[in-house]
């Protein structure tokens, strides 16, 4: 035990009173910050449900990987929904197909009233959804595998038409008169990302490429994308799939040091922020806010009144094409966390 | 009345063979586990749940037979998981792109990841690299073949629906059909991981190889003094390990019809954990078979538990790894206070 420790607080304790006091004082930022968001958020929650329904349990599994602020959306509208609604809402997500399906497979164990699933697997999932009928549990595909949704058993799909969505995007393209575009898949195995690139190849007209990245180590895709550019002079377009693939691809394009537009399906902060500066030429969004929004939504009409939107057709929430027209009203949204 | 003063007393030899046992430790964070989740979710308990969770047990456990085997005889095998995706994906190409019945991919596919479980151990032994390299090289040509093969084949990243082709349904039964008894749905995965954990667990238990898998894990050079042929010993584990991969690979095709390129990245890490927890030192040399498959149990509740308890999967990982260290922590503290011995 020695005798002569050093105590720096109680040695120097009307300094630190001074400077604490200081800090305190000056430290605060009279905008933005924690206080400005609780305060938006105090004044958008109108709190409680808008119904007398039961208490129904509903849940949602999607293919996301950990962390993906475009799911963090579709949760936040999921939510919502589920709050006006009077329901429980349970999500669970994982990237691994056979994860997936067991997560189902956990949701009909707990007797849910209703299921929201996401199709990137596509037929991976029709053993699983066979189940949840069986069951007598409704069914909504959301996001991705319309082309599986109906065979599946499902009330209806709720979500973009990726070949349309890409199509809209190549048509934009060529009518912003890009010649060699390059399409950055960053979810290897994902259906609807190849679809997209696809569906803007057959309509953009020019030279048209695709990079497979990956999209949950973004230093590396961005070193992926940059050194692409790098290599090959002519590309003067990078279209990437998500919000944050088109900040990495923003990055990118600094790194390699040349005029390439970036274009982008999806929306996030550095997006909004893009297509106001100009950095950023469009975007095409799905709005994943309004599909867990309508999601819930449509399960809790199916059950409180037998409704289905659709007619047998998919419910499409996008493509929305988003120009620098639409900047200063998204910015509000993106920071908010729904859009 | 704890644990710890039944273990420092005078005890009979046969209880201080219980407690020396490297599964005790899991056994006591399995029943944990259990006890836990069957106190906060009410659904945890029901008989279709378990079938669940034996399920997702199983997916693990196939790969935790051959992989802890491995870690007793002393080396890892970081390839593990892309293996599995790699041993679906050239089932369903050669199949498809042969026309063939698709017993002729399932017999490819077993050629193949017996050829990669042959190479990590051929490697080894030439090069004198660590396995952790080596895998980690394998690994990474695994995961890159996987997405460049498939796309040069198939054209896209995963494969093509093979289950309106001849055999399909045989090899369905055998890899992928269940069995529903009284509400508790069993999986063929289910079967296949007790077979394997009875063979596993035999051959180290029962059989001179099973010595060896001891003796090169414990101290290779001293093995090989006494005359065990240390790199052969060494390649039929990593045989063992392509044996598994291609077991679990056909399970994900035939139940899925069709395979995601780009799967199976991470997974390797999970078969670790269920052998670690199983009681496997990370050195080589002790462990137990029956131990990994605790330790997939225990993976398998919490994985599923996690869900059937609602609550928030962000935190998943977290509960897992706190999971990881209290059941390592545990298993070190068993083993220890058993081999102090009576005083």
């Amino acid at each position: 035990m020695s005798t002569t420790r050093f105590r720096p607080f109680r040695r120097f304790r009307p300094a630190c009173a001074v400077l604490a006091v200081l800090a305190a004082v000056a430290g605060c930022s009279s905008t933005g910050g924690l206080r400005a968001e609780h305060a938006r958020s105090q004044a958008a929650a109108a709190g409680g449900s808008a119904v007398t329904t039961p208490r129904w349990k509903i849940a949602m599994v999607t293919h996301a990987g950990a962390g993906d602020a475009f799911w963090d959306t579709v949760r936040k509208g999921a939510e919502q929904a589920a709050a006006k609604d009077n329901i429980t809402f349970l999500y669970s997500n994982d990237a691994q197909t056979q994860n997936q399906v067991q997560l189902v497979q956990a949701a009909i164990d707990q007797k849910v009233d209703g299921l929201l699933v996401t199709l990137a697997k596509g037929d991976a999932l029709g053993d699983v959804l066979g189940k949840a009928k069986a069951a007598g549990i409704p069914v909504i595909t959301v996001n991705s595998g319309q082309e599986y949704s109906a065979r599946f058993g499902a009330l209806t799909h709720i979500g973009q038409d990726e070949s349309t969505a890409g199509q809209a995007a190549g048509t934009e393209l060529a009518g912003r008169g890009r010649k060699n575009v390059l399409c950055v898949i960053h979810e290897q195995g994902n259906v609807g990302q190849e679809q997209r690139c696809s569906g803007a190849q057959s309509k953009a007209g020019g030279a048209f490429q695709v990079l497979y990245v990956d999209g949950v180590n973004m230093p590396d895709a961005r070193a992926a994308v940059s050194a692409k550019l790098q290599a090959d002079p002519a590309i003067d377009t990078v279209l990437t799939l998500s919000g944050p693939m088109a900040a990495t691809g923003l990055q990118a394009i600094q790194d390699a040091r040349r005029p390439v537009e970036l274009d982008t399906f999806d929306l996030g902060t550095q997006v909004v922020a893009g297509l106001k500066s100009g950095s950023v030429g469009f975007a095409v969004d799905q709005q994943p806010y309004l599909q867990g929004y309508e999601g819930v939504d449509l399960l809790w009409l199916y059950r409180s009144n037998l409704d289905m939107l659709g007619g047998g057709k998919p419910v499409l929430t996008g493509p929305q094409i988003l120009t620098r027209d639409d900047a200063d009203a998204l910015a509000e949204y993106v920071a908010r966390g729904t859009r | 009345m704890s644990t710890t003063d039944l273990l420092v007393q005078d005890r009979p030899a046969a209880l201080r063979r219980v407690l020396a046992r490297p599964e005790l430790g899991a056994l006591i964070a399995a029943a944990a586990v259990f006890l836990v989740f069957a106190a906060v979710a009410e659904p945890f308990l029901r008989v279709s749940s378990l079938g669940t969770v034996l399920y997702a047990a199983s997916t693990i456990g196939i790969m935790a037979v051959p992989v802890s085997l491995l870690m007793i005889g002393g080396e890892f095998d970081l390839s593990a998981g892309v293996l599995v995706t790699t041993a679906a994906l050239t089932s369903s190409m050669v199949s498809y792109q042969l026309t063939a019945v698709t017993w002729v991919g399932v017999l490819v596919s077993l050629l193949v990841t017996l050829a990669v479980g042959g190479f990590n151990g051929w490697m080894l032994s030439r090069t004198k690299l660590p396995s952790f390299i080596v895998t980690l090289g394998t690994f990474l040509m695994l995961t890159g073949a996987n997405l460049g093969v498939t796309k040069l084949v198939s054209g896209t990243v995963s494969t093509k629906p093979i289950s309106d082709m001849e055999g399909f349904g045989a090899c369905r039964w055998l890899f992928a059909s269940e069995v529903t008894v009284c509400g508790l749905t069993i999986k063929a995965t289910v079967w296949w991981w007790l077979g394997l954990l009875l063979v596993g667990s035999w051959v180290l238990l029962r059989t001179r190889f099973g010595n060896w898998i001891f003796a090169v894990g414990g101290d290779a050079a001293a093995a090989r003094a006494v005359g065990v042929p240390v790199a052969r010993t060494k390649t039929v584990l990593y045989l063992g390990v392509g044996f598994g991969a291609w077991v679990l690979g056909q399970h994900l095709l035939f139940s899925f019809d069709t395979v995601q390129s780009g799967e199976g990245v991470g997974n390797e890490l999970i078969y670790i954990v269920a052998a670690v927890i199983g009681g496997c030192l990370i050195t080589g040399g002790y462990g137990s078979v029956v131990g990994s498959a605790l330790g997939a149990l225990i993976f398998g509740m919490a994985s599923k538990g996690i869900i059937y308890a609602q609550w928030n999967p962000d935190w998943f990982k977290f509960f897992l790894g706190a999971m990881l260290l209290l059941a390592a922590l545990l298993n070190t503290f068993v083993k220890r206070r058993a081999e102090r011995g009576p005083r």
